[in-house]
């Protein structure tokens, strides 16, 4: 078994870069034969060459079984680069992983020519380099999973900050009907919303609508609490109101108080308090006829 | 990873203010929302004063980290005094041997997605806060 | 560094605070705030927060102090224009400032010291 710093792997590529980085090249070029669109065969190019510039020096000083070790730091970076780049520019994750995986058949076809008179060192450089390249690919696949998972997640928030409208009711009424499952993110963008509104329209009260929301847990207790005490340092005055029955008596299972905090059962009896609060009255009128 | 660092010292109120402004002004860099930036720096506040009040003073190490996409900042802030001998005592609301709140370590820790402590009596405290983007 | 500005509006005292505080540019703050209200025989006080980008425990206590103390002069005293990042921070970090006037900006935190000293006056009249 050959012992890791005596592989002749980075010496070999070194000697045959030219060759090696063409016939990857072309290996790439196949495989994403379909997506021209998305990256230039130069651009490729520059890729492939700083790769290959960062792979040699970790091979000639790091071991060549443990990608985890500081030698193999500044590729890691640049495969973290590269795969997190395709995951924004819509790549998939196989055409992803092709950057690595690609590279094998050049690096295989030149360890032949090298070693062919010494099969058993041949056997196993061919192993070495096997593991190596696929650790490196697995490693791309990740970054480009979790990449993923990540522009989900930024989208997940554009869009919670989309379903939150808040309403004015009335000049100095604000009101935001909340419909559906309250989550920590969710409730954390309803107050940040909720909150730069009454800035901007200085309204003295606002109304917090959960007529829709089918469950409260004390976190999402504590955080409508939050926001109604946010509102509170502001100058305005939240109150809350559509408290279920069921919610209430959850709520005071769980020891949930809403304390100082104005609750109303009903939109109508809100924005009747909203009224009285800004001092506005609504009559009837007396019809003439 | 830490993609850049940075040291400054934590020995005056002046310097807290330093630290304070270069984080943010790398987190507006980064494009963190405004709550997030004056999440942290209050936080940064907080502790930043415990370590010179308490700790007779020390350093900020200042990082931006790249991992998967995401950017982030971490503060390390540390400082050689006499250390917390009850951490979770201390972390409680409300609770100061000095004439605060006692809501600067609890409260820092709310504001934060990461808060790590290390203190030993006799070895000063370091701090650890990061967030993400 | 220079003094925090105070601008006297007529039985009011309106002070606007700056961005970034330093802790010796608070604990003057109160030195003056203290005098003026005596001297100029204050009757409201607006400390204006619009422009401040953090609050942290030190300067909420001295918030807090300063409105105690206006308070003994026998003012009112009101914290207007905090911004939403601000307060969730702050309420995040446990001040909740729950026995201080609050408002939304310098004209409602004006209209509001109108009302508090015209109740304060009809209190008076009907006591004599
Ligand atoms: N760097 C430190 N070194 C030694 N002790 C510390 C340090 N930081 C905090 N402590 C201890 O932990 C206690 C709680 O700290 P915390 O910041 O929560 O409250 P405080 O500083 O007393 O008041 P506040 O921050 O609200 O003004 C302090 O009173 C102090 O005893
Ligand atoms: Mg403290």
């Amino acid at each position: 078994m050959i012992i890791d710093n005596i592989s002749r792997i980075a010496d070999i590529i070194t000697r045959h870069q030219e060759s090696i980085l063409n016939d990857w090249l072309h290996e790439q070029l196949v495989a994403l034969s379909a997506r021209q669109d998305l990256i230039s065969e130069s651009n490729l190019r520059l890729q492939s060459t700083e790769l290959l510039s960062l792979f040699v020096p970790a091979c000639n000083t790091g071991s060549l079984s443990d990608i985890t070790q500081p030698e193999w730091a500044f590729v890691l970076d640049f495969l973290n680069k590269i795969s997190s780049s395709r995951a924004i520019l819509g790549f998939s994750p196989s055409e992803t992983a092709t950057f690595i995986f690609s590279l094998k058949q050049p690096l295989f076809d030149c360890l032949r020519q090298e070693l062919n008179s010494d099969a058993e060192v041949l056997v196993d450089e061919l192993w070495i380099a096997t593991v190596l390249l696929d650790k490196l690919g697995l490693y791309t696949t990740e970054v480009f999973q979790k990449s993923r998972e990540e522009i989900i997640r930024r989208q997940q928030r554009d869009m919670l900050e989309l379903s939150t409208p808040v309403v004015k009711l009335w000049d100095g009424i604000l009101a935001v009907p909340l419909i559906g499952t309250l989550d920590s993110i969710r409730t954390q963008v309803v107050m940040e919303t909720l909150l730069q509104s009454i800035v901007d329209t200085g309204s003295h009260i606002a109304i917090l609508d959960i007529t829709g929301v089918p469950i409260v847990d004390t976190m999402i207790a504590q955080n409508l609490l939050k926001t109604v005490a946010a509102a509170r340092l502001m100058g305005s005055e939240c109150i809350i109101c559509g408290i279920r029955p069921q919610i209430a008596q959850t709520m005071v299972h769980l020891g949930v108080a809403f304390g100082d905090v104005v609750t109303k059962a009903t939109l109508s009896d809100a924005l009747a308090y909203a009224f009285r609060r800004i001092n506005r009255a609504v009559i009837q009128q007396v019809a003439h006829d | 990873m830490s993609v850049s660092s940075k040291v400054l010292p934590m020995r005056t109120e002046e310097d807290l203010m330093i630290v304070r402004q270069t984080v943010k002004a790398w987190m507006i860099e980064q494009e963190f929302s405004l709550l997030e930036q004056t999440k942290l720096v209050t936080a940064i506040s907080e502790i930043g004063r415990n370590a010179l009040v308490y700790g007779g003073g020390g350093s900020a190490l200042l990082e931006q980290l790249l991992e998967n996409c995401r950017v982030g900042i971490r503060v390390t802030i540390e400082d050689q005094g006499p250390g917390i001998a009850d951490i979770e005592q201390a972390l409680q609301d409300a609770y100061s041997t000095g004439n605060g709140l006692g809501f600067g370590l609890s409260g820092a820790k709310r504001l934060v997605m990461d808060f790590d402590i290390c203190s030993k009596p006799g070895q000063g405290t370091r701090i650890k806060m990061t967030v993400w983007n | 560094m220079n003094p925090i500005p105070l601008f006297h509006i007529g039985d009011f005292l309106l002070v606007s605070i700056p961005e970034d505080l330093s802790d010796s540019m608070v604990t003057r703050l109160q030195d003056s705030l203290s005098r003026k209200v005596i001297k100029l025989q204050i009757k409201g006080v607006l400390l204006d927060l619009s422009s401040v980008t953090i609050v942290d425990s030190f300067i909420g206590r001295m918030l807090g102090n300063m409105a105690s103390i206006t308070a003994m002069l026998g003012a009112e005293a009101i914290i207007v224009g905090i911004q939403p990042a601000i307060a969730i921070t702050m309420i995040e970090l446990g001040l909740g400032l729950n026995n201080i006037k609050t408002a939304l900006n310098v004209d409602q935190g004006v209209i509001m010291l109108q009302i508090l000293a015209a109740d304060k006056a009809i209190d008076y009249v009907s006591k004599q």
